[in-house]
């Protein structure tokens, strides 16, 4: 069903229950994203997409449009949210670029880049997580690991349909697990989506280092606020 | 090493120093001061202001570099208008100077990773200060063999910080330049709008982390 | 030894959904998870290992590494506190040897443990030792139980020396008490006969029940106080070949305890109003979420269940009426807190980790197994079989306009009758600090951490309702001899340590919190510090994905608004242009630390 709704004030026509973030970036509104994975069932978890819809704050990933929705994205107190959202994750890590094998196609990078991230207000935790090196092409870097849950719930064993990836223990100390025998039986191919849908650099292939030259890279070629909204790289 | 009633040791701004001759304090005379130190990094980003290249000449014009880590000079005289700070902070003389610079700079500037968010150095605090010190100076490899066991530890030899901090968790800062290094255009960039008197608006195109 | 891990299976019918009693079942009988059992486990449910942990993992009565023989569980709570927790928590390292959080002691007997309230409130300092509690510990009493398990006691044999069988209610009152202040008109008034209740009942239509429950004006008594009557309309006109309905006793809301003496001394009413709802909106399956920490009702409540199936209260062909079978089965969680939220709870049942869901859809439409799901507060079903035996205008006349009917408050602090009362909506603070025979209160926590800290003085005229303030059943009073901003830390420690982590702002936000207090408590917080965590609350209980996040900052919050001074009186002037926050002592503290710690190596 056509319906219509308002998105700071513009008045847009959508498909009833299509997730507000895709139908702010048909319009040509951007809202950053880390968990989100269109084409997915929603996970929900980042909340770096929160929008205020009819005045409560929300999700747009999670929410579907309906008709007369009231959508407001770019306030400076939303812009302020969001942000701080994503400082929270990069306090709560350790997202060190400068050594990082994602970066340039990092999608938490691209996020932060975007909105001009600069200190953090919080303090800086420095964690000092184990790393998972087990397996023959895959290790985990978990320092990094934004516990977006991509990888729990869109990686699964080809022939037997279970779980790879998993969570342990709760709270702020949650963490991801790999199961090694399944992740050995990845075909290379696996191994490259899996690494590709980890928006950092948590989920890493053995053997690959930096292969495409910095200036080249997926964010610098066209950045990921064009990429969403279907805008042709500048 | 320092017997009692020694004299208290200074910070490196505290020195004395030789006023600078009078032509050149007549040629700085309306230009903007700006400063520059790096703590503890690796002075890339330093490099980064010397990558301005030929664009640094006619800025020279606007802005008179009163103390940086290029000329050596130890203090700021007077009043600074933009001070740019290289390098996180990871020894007591790091927050001494840092200090010093933010009395006296009306703008200051978080340049580089380690200045925003401890950079490399910062890796240590995932390890722990003794580690670091036992890795270093204990067993280090190219430790002389049945030499005796030394951590360095005197008075005038500034204490390493329990961690690698951001500079603006120890004084407030106004603005941050990213990147490992940032590049010279971002440099500019900054510099440009604070010298002609404009809101700093960094372009998201020459940004970056890494 | 145990069971293994087929025995295991086969007993739960190798449902995945029964993943929780499972894992009960194995470390019953091992003490712990042992990798070999997961492992079979996992074979036999078609799914790995790491699945089996990702769900055990979550809750922290699983464990899988082995303990002592013992577990001690020390209620960790601000009542506690009060109570001489401290010196509780002393002995019982003394005693055994072990450190609480550490390995067990020397000789493998006792491994000792932190937990959030048990709802005990009102007769701390608690423990559990295993799924046996005691209550009232004093450091001479904690030895002599110590001392009774080392001299090979068990621990059921020292908390129930006569042997009382386990399915008796004295058994209950034996190791807890109930302490039931006031007797109606909703509650502990007189015995009914459910039997003629579920009978005139099942007379109604289910549309005239929902319309009955509609009239009354009750709205859920967990606390966030949605109309039941709607609830069950949405349920019952929701698509979906079962339904089912499910009673939320997972107690967590720190100094709360009614529902669990609801469960002890009225069982059948509370199931009574299962039954009612399982009838209204079409159900045919019921589920009782205990949390585990009232694992000593288990039986109690099995037999309470076994006594309706006799009497032909729960089961196929409900009293004879065709195509009305409802029969209900006890759940029991496995320690944690977000599990009282109604979609965590249902993932729980379904023997996953108690994760919130992502709303809509809710439970009405889409709960247990996917399926339409009605979930309402243990005080609420009791409620309804009131209010069907008395009619919803009597129940409706009492309490306010938005608030119909009564409250249960579980008292606790510093009152000198702490217990269970049950007031009208509408009733002032200053007349419950009366009632309860408050001590120089100066604050009273409404509602528990996740409710609001109001100020005596300022708000005794205020009153207990939706429309103002509103209570999930907590009521702990506070002494002016108490330190505000330590139980404001306890409290942001609680939330701390039971968030689910899924969410950023609740999982990051709220550590950040906690540390904000931590530097106003040590003084490196200046004004503008403050301002800065309000607005990290903002942003937590704004953009957190359950009510966890959206209420946890409340503690610091309504102090803030309530006692200001408390804060205030921590600030410091920061010297000079280095921020308050800058902790320049521990800074250079790292140094000498590291070169005593290295002393030996250069020496």
């Amino acid at each position: 069903m056509t319906i219509q709704l308002t998105i700071d004030g513009e008045v847009v026509t959508t498909t009833e229950g299509t997730p507000l973030v895709e139908v702010a970036a048909a319009n040509g509104t951007y809202v950053p994203t880390l968990c989100h994975h269109p084409g997915s069932p929603c996970l929900g978890t980042c909340r770096v997409c929160a929008v205020r819809v009819n005045g409560a704050i929300a999700a747009s990933c999670s929410l579907g449009a309906r008709d007369g929705m009231v959508v407001e994205v770019n306030t400076p107190e939303l812009r302020d949210l969001r942000r701080t959202i994503v400082e929270m994750l990069f306090v709560e890590g350790v997202h060190n670029c400068p050594s990082c094998e994602k970066s340039g196609r990092c999608q938490l990078q691209a996020v932060a880049l975007d909105m001009r991230l600069e200190g953090a207000r919080f303090p800086y935790r420095y964690p000092d997580r184990e790393a998972e090196h087990d397996a023959a092409r895959i290790w985990l870097e978990r320092d990094r690991c934004i516990f977006c849950q991509r990888c729990v719930e869109f990686v699964r064993d080809r022939e037997t349909g279970k779980k790879i990836f998993s969570i342990s223990r709760r709270g702020e100390r949650a963490r991801i697990e790999l199961d090694v025998e399944l992740a050995d039986a990845m075909p290379p191919e696996q191994v490259a989506e899996a690494v590709d849908l980890c928006p950092v650099g948590a989920i890493l292939a053995k053997g690959v280092g930096y292969d495409v030259p910095i200036g080249q890279r997926r964010y610098e070629a066209w950045s990921l606020r064009n990429r969403v909204l279907g805008r042709r790289p500048s | 090493m320092t017997p009692d009633g020694a004299a208290r040791v200074h910070a490196s701004h505290e020195l004395p120093a030789t006023p600078p001759p009078a032509q050149t304090v007549e040629a700085r005379a309306g230009k903007i001061p700006i400063a520059t130190i790096s703590l503890c990094g690796c002075w890339g980003c330093t490099l980064s202001i010397l990558d301005l290249d030929e664009r640094i000449i006619p800025l020279l014009d606007a802005v008179t570099i009163t103390r940086s880590s290029l000329t050596d000079i130890k203090r700021i005289s007077g009043r600074c208008a933009v001070g740019f700070v290289e390098g996180g902070v990871a020894n007591e003389e790091n927050i001494e100077t840092l200090e010093h610079f933010r009395e006296h700079c009306d703008v200051l500037i978080s340049v580089g990773a380690c200045s925003i968010w401890g950079g490399i150095p910062s890796l240590r605090n995932t390890v722990g200060l003794a580690a670091c010190l036992r890795e270093a100076y204990l067993d280090s490899p190219t430790r002389v063999p049945g030499s005796p066991p030394i951590i360095p530890r005197h008075e005038e030899i500034p204490r390493l910080t329990t961690t690698v901090r951001p500079c603006h968790e120890v004084v407030h800062m106004d603005y941050f330049i990213s990147g490992c290094p940032p590049d010279g255009d971002a440099v500019f960039s900054v510099l440009s709008d604070l010298a002609a008197g404009r809101p700093v608006n960094l372009p998201t195109a020459i940004t970056r982390f890494d | 030894m145990g069971l293994d891990a087929d025995a295991v299976l086969t007993r739960h019918g190798r449902d995945r959904t029964r993943l929780l009693d499972m894992l009960w079942d194995i470390q019953r009988a091992w003490g712990h998870l042992p990798e070999d059992v997961v492992a079979g486990i996992a074979e036999g449910l078609g799914t790995t290992a790491n699945d089996i942990r990702e769900t055990a993992s979550f809750y922290h009565f699983f464990h899988t590494t082995p303990g002592g023989r013992y577990r001690i569980y020390l209620a960790d709570t601000v009542v506690a506190r009060m109570r001489g927790y401290d010196e509780v928590r002393a002995r019982l390292e003394q005693e055994t040897g072990a450190t609480f959080g550490g390995p067990p002691d020397p000789t493998g007997s006792f491994s000792l443990l932190d937990t959030p309230c048990v709802g005990l409130s009102d007769q701390e300092p608690a423990m559990l030792v295993d799924s046996v509690v005691f209550t009232r510990l004093r450091p001479g009493k904690v030895a002599d139980i110590i001392a009774q398990l080392r001299a090979g006691a068990t621990p059921e044999e020292v908390a129930n020396p006569a042997g009382l069988p386990h399915d008796d209610v004295a058994y209950v009152d034996h190791l807890v008490e109930t302490n039931v202040r006031t007797k109606g008109p909703v509650f502990f008034r007189y015995p009914t006969d459910y039997r003629s209740l579920i009978r005139d009942c099942l007379v109604l239509t289910p549309e005239q029940i929902n319309e009955r429950i509609s009239e009354s004006g009750l709205r859920g008594r967990g606390g966030a106080g949605f109309s039941t009557g709607l609830k069950w309309q949405l349920c019952r006109s929701a698509r979906g070949e079962r339904k089912h309905v499910i009673c939320n006793a997972d107690e967590g809301e720190p100094g709360t305890f009614k529902d669990r003496v609801l469960l002890t001394r009225s069982p059948k009413q509370v199931f009574a109003g299962m039954v009612i709802a399982a009838y209204a909106i079409g159900a045919s399956n019921g589920i009782v979420y205990l949390r585990a920490e009232y694992s000593y009702l288990i039986d109690y409540l099995q037999r309470q269940l076994d006594e309706m199936r006799a009497d032909g209260l729960l089961g196929p062909a409900m009293m004879g009426r065709k195509g009305f079978d409802f029969d209900i089965r006890l759940q029991v969680g496995g320690g944690s807190y977000v599990c009282g939220e109604e979609s965590a709870l249902i993932e729980s049942c379904e023997g996953h980790r108690g994760t919130p869901r992502l709303k809509p859809p809710f439970p009405a439409q889409r709960g247990f197994l996917g399926e339409p799901t009605c979930i309402d507060n243990v005080e609420s079903f009791a409620t309804i079989a009131r209010i069907l035996e008395e009619g919803p205008e009597w129940f409706r006349a009492m309490g306010t306009a938005d608030s119909a009917g009564t409250r249960l408050l579980s008292v606790a602090g510093d009152c000198s009758r702490p217990g269970i009362y049950e007031v009208e909506w509408g009733t002032t603070l200053s007349a419950v600090l009366e009632l309860v025979g408050a001590q120089d209160p100066m604050a009273v926590q409404v509602a528990g951490p996740s409710g609001e800290c109001v100020s005596v003085a300022a708000d005794g005229a205020r009153q207990i309702a939706f429309e103002d303030l509103a209570c999930n059943g907590a009521f702990t009073v506070y002494g002016a001899q108490r330190d505000l901003l330590g139980i404001v830390r306890e409290h942001l420690k609680f939330f701390v340590d039971e968030s689910c982590g899924i969410c950023v702002p609740c999982r990051v936000g709220n550590t950040e919190l906690l540390r904000g207090v931590d530097r106003v408590m040590a003084g490196h917080a200046a004004h503008a510090d403050l301002d800065e965590m309000v607005r990290w609350s903002q942003i937590i209980r704004g953009a957190s994905r359950c009510g966890l996040g959206a209420t946890s900052p409340k503690p610091f919050l309504s102090t803030l608004q309530r006692f200001p001074d408390i804060y205030r009186s921590r600030f410091r002037t920061p010297h000079g242009v280095m921020l308050a926050s800058y902790d320049l002592d521990e800074a250079l503290a790292g140094y000498d630390a590291a070169m005593r710690e290295l002393e030996e190596d250069v020496s």
